[in-house]
């Protein structure tokens, strides 16, 4: 075991991977030499060799595309668009080629490519380096989606997209790269290095993919969060003092369930939290598929928490971002509710 | 009045009711434009995405250093590929029209360009077509059964129902499975050829694309990467003109050639004429000869024509003369091969019309064939429930439950039995 951060925790399963497996491939913008503009590829390039580490030209779709290409030729590439809110311009190769090839093609092609990203908040960013465009790839068919909310597990659910068979969106929120986020950002930062996740193993391990996890258990009321929002959720439960089971859904798609339902059936009480915009939302998917299979369990209705549906201002970042206060006064809500 | 800025809609020579014209189109004698050595700099070859690559000639005879030298079982064989590609193509219009399919893509006055590529490109080669490349096809051996049953969406399927017709893939035969999207694996077949180059293999790729969707913004991507990376790629650009009714100009042929492309990426640009099989073939040899030996990627453009219909829902007599076809100056590609071989005493009217009619009953077999695995309308039919497959490689609980809910209204005797999914009736 060692102590890592989120960022040297990639860095870690990449690093397993390139040497496991002669096929895995990473590219992307400034990856290589320069090892990234947030370091998740350090040393990579210099340890693997520049055809397996590649810079690329800045052109997201043109990425995308290669590793599409380099997946059908029998490679397993891990793909770097440097910010999720830059994968738009590669968005017609994710959804109309990648998630479908295999499908079209009845399997007689398929492309395991992983697309890493970082997104989310907190580092203001403004709006074109703080969004959280989750709900947009969870709604094609054919692909996964993942977000990891610490460093062991973002590197077990790596080496699982790396390994697997499918193609995976995979979204870093870039806010708890180095610490876990509670949401109050004035207090001084806390190092992964205090967290019980902050313990990953140097070697390689897997975490499962389409399934979740129970990070805090509790009676009273259950909170479905991902990514930075599993750690706001905590300070969230504290300020509460509401004994909340807090789930750490971890794949988007696919969704865990039953992880998810069993809690709320027990619970009966459920808040949705994430910081992308509310509207259209994946908390919407969460909070349908809930009320389908908890109804009568319920005692109140589901609250969402999420980011406001704005664009993410530059000035206004804590204004926006879905914090402690928020969750806590949702989750009042809904177990004060008779 | 102060000079004002003034907005250039391009307008093709000629609309329907007016005389085709095709002055705008610049073309080289047969036989004229030099062959370079195929490792020779991008920049010492720019003219030859200006001028035309030509070696027949108005004689029939080829002439000239793209001559490829072809034996005379060759260019058989290659005016058996184009004339089936061609006969296949016009049975399956037909069958469309009986409304026995839903839609169909012909690439009449075309098959050079595939005929003579397919059979240019060693077996290994993995080849990343666009909806009108079906000779690539015909010249890899593929079964016309399957590529109807594929049109039929029915038991033999190789999609298993899930592609509008001619959208083909053949895993085994190297060839790529189109996606109906427009120029999206032109950059795809450069990442592909990425990882030969990585594996140290001297299997190339070679990608179609129309001169409308090299608009596309997969254009550059590909050219970008292919230059940067030297990738062992063929990048084919098919100039046929038309892009249902816009035409050439709209994609940005009227200032620059598309060939012209290719250098300012640091890629050789070969304009062929896209009607010469010896010019296809040789050119598309030149540019595998020059990716194999790490000279990175050639991009041809194809001076065609597309003589039929952009498909079956298309109908060309409102945006363009009706005899434009008949006017276009590089002829019938098959036309002009037959006449090469009967100049080179190597072929005969009696021969061609005889290989006609034993086509046209290979067509007809094949076809009587493919309908005993399903048509739209009786027979043998997919299990609808195959629809779940596929979308990942194991499928995933939400799927499963799907799967299960469909199972039961399909076995619920309120529903009507034997409804299976028919495709929408296009054009």
């Amino acid at each position: 075991m060692a102590r890592m951060n989120m960022v040297q925790a990639l860095n870690s399963a990449m690093d397993v991977m390139l040497a496991r497996d002669p096929r895995v491939v990473i590219l992307g913008e400034d990856v290589g030499y320069f090892g990234g503009v947030f370091r998740a590829t350090e040393g990579l390039q210099r340890k693997h060799g520049e055809h397996r580490v590649l810079d690329t030209p800045i052109a997201e779709g043109g990425i995308i595309a290669a590793a599409i290409g380099m997946g059908a030729n029998g490679l397993k590439p891990v793909a770097e668009i440097q910010f999720a809110d830059y994968i738009y311009p590669g968005f017609d190769q994710v959804v109309s080629e990648l998630a479908r090839l295999r499908y079209r093609s009845a399997g007689d092609f398929s492309a395991p490519v992983t697309i890493r990203t970082p997104c989310g908040g907190g580092i203001r960013g403004g709006q074109t380096h703080s969004q959280s465009p989750e709900a947009l790839f969870a709604h094609v068919c054919g692909i996964k989606v993942v977000m990891p909310s610490n460093p062991y597990d973002a590197k077990g659910l790596l080496i699982s997209s790396i390994e697997g068979d499918d193609p995976v969106v995979f979204f870093e929120p870039k806010r708890i790269y180095n610490g876990p986020f509670d949401g109050e950002p004035h207090k001084p930062a806390s190092p992964w290095s205090t967290h019980p996740r902050g313990e990953v193993p140097e070697g390689h391990f897997t975490v499962p993919i389409g399934r979740a996890e129970i990070v805090r258990e509790g009676s009273e009321a259950t909170i479905l969060a991902y990514g930075t929002m599993v750690h706001v959720a905590e300070a969230a439960v504290k300020m509460a003092r509401v004994d909340a089971e807090i789930i750490d859904v971890r794949t988007m798609a696919p969704l865990d369930v039953d992880t998810l339902c069993t809690s709320v059936c027990k619970t009966g009480r459920c808040v949705v939290v994430h910081e992308a915009t509310r509207f259209g939302g994946y908390g919407a998917e969460l909070v349908a598929t809930v009320q389908e299979q908890c109804f009568w369990n319920l005692e109140a209705p589901i609250q969402r928490v999420a980011g406001w549906d704005t664009p993410y201002p530059h000035a206004f970042e804590w204004e926006y971002f879905p914090g402690p206060g928020r969750i806590a006064a949702a989750l009042k809500l809904v177990t004060e509710a008779r | 009045m102060p000079p004002r800025s003034r907005l250039h809609v391009p307008s093709p020579p000629a609309r329907p009711g007016q005389e085709p014209d095709f002055s705008y189109l610049q073309i080289s004698p047969a036989g004229l434009v030099g062959r370079p050595d195929v490792i020779a700099a991008a920049r010492e070859i720019e003219e030859l995405s200006v001028q035309m690559v030509r070696v027949l000639g108005e004689d029939h005879r080829a002439v000239g250093p793209w001559n490829p030298h072809l034996e005379p079982e060759e260019l058989q064989v290659g005016l058996r590929h184009m004339l089936l590609t061609r006969l296949f193509d016009d049975r399956m219009q037909k069958i469309q029209r009986q409304g026995r399919i839903s839609f169909y893509i012909k690439s009449t006055g075309e098959e050079a360009v595939a005929v003579a590529q397919g059979m240019a490109l060693q077996p290994g080669d993995m080849l990343f077509p666009s909806y009108r490349q079906q000779g690539l096809h015909v010249v890899r051996g593929r079964n016309l059964v399957d590529l109807m049953c594929q049109c039929l969406s029915n038991t033999r399927d190789m999609c298993k129902g899930r592609q509008m017709p001619i959208m083909y893939h053949w895993g085994s035969g190297k060839i790529f499975s189109i996606s109906g999207n427009l120029a999206t694996q032109f950059p795809q077949a450069v990442g592909w050829a990425m990882a030969a180059a990585i594996k140290g293999e001297d299997h190339i790729a070679a990608s179609w694309i129309g001169e409308g969707s090299s608009a596309e913004a997969d254009f550059h991507h590909a050219m970008t990467f292919a230059a940067v990376y030297r990738a062992p790629v063929i990048l084919n650009l098919v100039n046929n003109q038309w892009a249902i009714s816009t035409f050439q100009g709209f994609a940005g042929g009227e200032q620059r050639t598309f060939a012209q492309r290719g250098p300012g990426y640091g890629i050789p640009g070969i304009r062929v004429d896209g009607n010469d099989f010896l010019a296809v073939y040789a050119v598309t040899q030149w540019a595998a000869q020059r990716a194999r030996q790490s000279g990175g990627p050639t991009l041809i453009e194809h001076v065609t024509y597309r003589a039929a219909a952009h498909s079956t829902s298309d109908d060309p007599s409102r945006y363009r003369p009706k005899e434009e076809w008949r006017a276009w100056p590089l002829g019938d590609p098959i036309g002009r091969l037959k006449q090469h071989l009967i100049a080179l005493g190597e072929w005969s009217e009696e021969r061609h019309a005889k290989l006609e009619k034993e086509l046209e009953a290979h067509v007809t077999a094949c076809w009587k064939e493919a309908e005993t695995f399903g048509t739209l309308s009786g027979g043998p039919a997919l299990d609808p429930l195959t629809m779940f497959e596929d979308v990942l490689k194991e499928m995933p609980p939400n799927l499963a439950r799907q799967r299960e809910e469909l199972r039961a209204l399909r076995d619920t005797p309120a529903v009507p039995q034997g409804v299976t999914p028919t495709l929408v009736q296009k054009g």
